[in-house]
């Protein structure tokens, strides 16, 4: 996880690390070509991986999706269990998400500013999810609000179903998805300190005036770059949605789950098809956050 | 007394910041909280503006007992040493920020803002951000954006602390004049004291947590209280238990009997004042200071011997 809203990595060479071949010039010749290498060989080893890793895998399946043409592709995006499974992502991500925003500025608010005796294990607690596989997370959701699980009575008595139904997969993504927002925050929220916020409060703001006025929008790009990978990892997410939903199609199908199922059941096209509308997602993601922080930055002249 | 402040105690942990401290401001004065770091001059002005809560004692604002108030309900306009801008709002809505959440006018909010940009001398930077002033501009926004809420009173923590020294001398003529202008009771912290002898009308020396003395810059130069202030307020020479001011040292032209001999070891032009180190024939090093037109009329220079007359040291009772 980068902790850089910026997040992209530069591969070009710092200004003024060139060395130029000035005065004893064959020396200086020797060591620019060498440093020139040196720059070049890391900058490849970059890309290869960046190659082998995500492109080439990425690339395929585009190039796989549209092979047939475009009718085979059109058919299985409008299968109706495929439109179910899209629709029923975006559902939970804008339920998993908001939650999960909500709840992470509130909690690096209390993790920042707070003083409170077993702060540090709950700080140990919030990064859990990073820590526990998936499927883990699903199982112990199970253990808890399945029919026979801790809560299961309770719930059945109030007519609530969790577990095997959309409750269920809305809590097993925010679960996985929790620390993004925590995590980002938290570092701006320092860097910001309290002094703006006491100033608020000299000028007579009341405590929620000064956070929506001044905090919020002081640590804006921390929650706006916690939110996307909340996102992007929501959207994802398989391995706790997969137990915790009972994967039964058309009905507790996610995109992710309907691209497994479709792999299963041989229908590649299916397969590839979802699983690139799953990527454009993912892109469509990252390129909102581009747009919103070139768009503030040229605002704001930060 | 447009402030009053009475028995106020407080700790950090183990740390005594203040100590039965009291202080009065009167209505419209222009006061110097003075002391070296950790002195806490700058938790009495937090706990003056409610940003502190005293461990006990009180704080009276206008004849209000504010001790258990929140800082937004003090009136109080507050500068802090960073100025605290708020860095994602233009120098406009800085400045509007106080008005705006009390829900003024739009109209009202645009009309003040001019007037306060105008007496702060930011006219026509009102669309930059933070990010695009320097120090000094950013100190006359906080400045203005604390005024905005027609303060009872302006504390300033430091207001100069982080200038270079140009800006410096600069901005607290402009501090003096505005007070003049505005006259607003105003308290700043300082721990430089030609600082507050310059702007003060009326200087509080703050040490360990106490408060040394407090009065008129004139009354603290010429009758300190105690050895501390001796020895913070104006320059000072140390012979044993006794306190000598430089410019009291006088350097004889003519040996008359009357005075002790003493070594030139160095002599220091200092534009229109001239500093003469000199060393006593027990091994005592202290220093004069004299004009320049004295200096050249002695013909002063290193390894000179001469005679100097000393007058009566102080001498405090520990």
């Amino acid at each position: 996880m980068s902790s850089s809203p910026a997040g992209a990595i530069s591969l070009s060479p710092a200004p003024g690390s060139r060395i130029s071949g000035r005065g004893p010039a064959q020396d200086a010749a020797v060591r620019s070509r060498s440093a020139r290498r040196r720059q070049l060989s890391v900058r490849a080893i970059a890309l290869g991986y960046l190659a082998l890793l995500l492109l080439a895998p990425v690339a395929m399946i585009f190039y796989r999706t549209f092979e047939g043409g475009l009718s085979p592709v059109w058919n299985a995006v409008s299968a109706p269990n495929a439109q179910h499974a899209f629709w029923l992502s975006i559902e939970i991500v804008a339920i998993a998400v908001p939650l999960n925003t909500i709840f992470g500025i509130g909690m690096a608010l209390l993790l920042e500013r707070g003083r409170f005796w077993g702060k540090s294990a709950l700080g140990l607690l919030i990064d859990l999810p990073f820590a526990i596989s998936p499927v883990v997370v699903g199982l112990s959701l199970v253990l808890v609000y399945g029919k026979t699980g801790w809560l299961g009575d309770w719930l059945a008595e109030q007519g609530i179903q969790v577990i095997f139904s959309v409750p269920g997969m809305v809590i097993a993504t925010a679960v996985v998805s929790l620390p993004f927002v925590v995590r980002e925050t938290m570092p701006v929220l320092r860097e910001l300190g309290t002094d703006a916020e006491q100033a608020a409060e000299t000028l007579g703001a009341s405590a929620w005036q000064a956070f929506w006025r001044v905090t919020l929008p002081g640590i804006r790009w921390g929650v706006v770059y916690g939110v996307v990978l909340t996102t992007a990892r929501a959207l994802g997410e398989f391995g706790a949605v997969s137990i915790v939903s009972g994967r039964i199609e058309g009905q507790t199908q996610t995109l992710p789950l309907y691209v497994q199922d479709r792999f299963e059941n041989f229908d590649i096209t299916g397969a590839y098809t979802a699983a690139v509308v799953l990527a454009l997602l993912a892109l469509a993601t990252l390129l909102a956050m581009n747009l919103l922080t070139r768009r503030a930055h040229r605002g704001t002249a930060l | 007394m447009a402030i009053e402040v009475r028995g106020v105690s407080k700790r950090f942990g183990d740390f005594v910041a203040l100590e039965d401290v009291s202080i009065e401001v009167a209505d419209g004065a222009l006061t110097a909280l003075l002391g070296p770091s950790g002195s806490g001059k700058s938790t009495l002005l937090r706990i003056i503006a409610g940003l502190e809560t005293p461990d006990s004692g009180e704080v009276v604002i206008d004849e209000h007992d504010v001790t258990g108030s929140p800082a937004r309900s003090r009136g109080v306009g507050f500068v802090f040493q960073h100025y605290a801008p708020f860095k994602h709002m233009t120098v406009h809505d800085n400045v509007a920020f106080g008005l705006s959440v009390r829900k003024r006018p739009k109209e009202e909010i645009r009309g003040r803002v001019e007037e306060l940009l105008a007496l702060v001398r930011l006219d026509g930077l009102a669309g930059r951000y933070p990010s695009q002033l320097s120090g000094g501009q950013l100190q006359r926004m906080a400045l203005a954006r604390a005024l905005a809420v027609q303060p009872r009173v302006l504390l300033l923590d430091e207001p100069f602390g982080a200038l270079d020294a140009q800006v410096r001398a600069e901005l607290r003529e402009w501090l003096r004049k505005l007070h003049e202008e505005i006259h607003v009771t105003t308290i700043f912290v300082t721990h430089d004291q030609e600082e507050a002898m310059e702007v003060a009308e009326q200087i509080v020396v703050m040490n360990k947590g106490r408060i040394e003395q407090a009065g008129a810059p004139r009354e603290l130069y010429e009758s300190p209280a105690n050895e501390f202030v001796m020895s913070f307020i104006g320059p000072v020479n140390r012979l044993g238990d006794a306190f000598v001011r430089p410019h009291d040292i006088q350097i004889l032209a003519e040996d008359d009997g009357t005075g002790t001999e003493a070594l030139v070891e160095r002599v220091v032009h200092l534009g229109f004042e001239v500093r003469v180190e000199l060393k006593l024939p027990d091994g005592r090093e202290i220093w004069a200071q004299v004009t320049r037109e004295e200096a050249q009329q002695l013909e002063l220079s290193q390894g000179q011997i001469l005679s100097v007359r000393l007058p009566a040291p102080r001498v405090f009772a520990s």
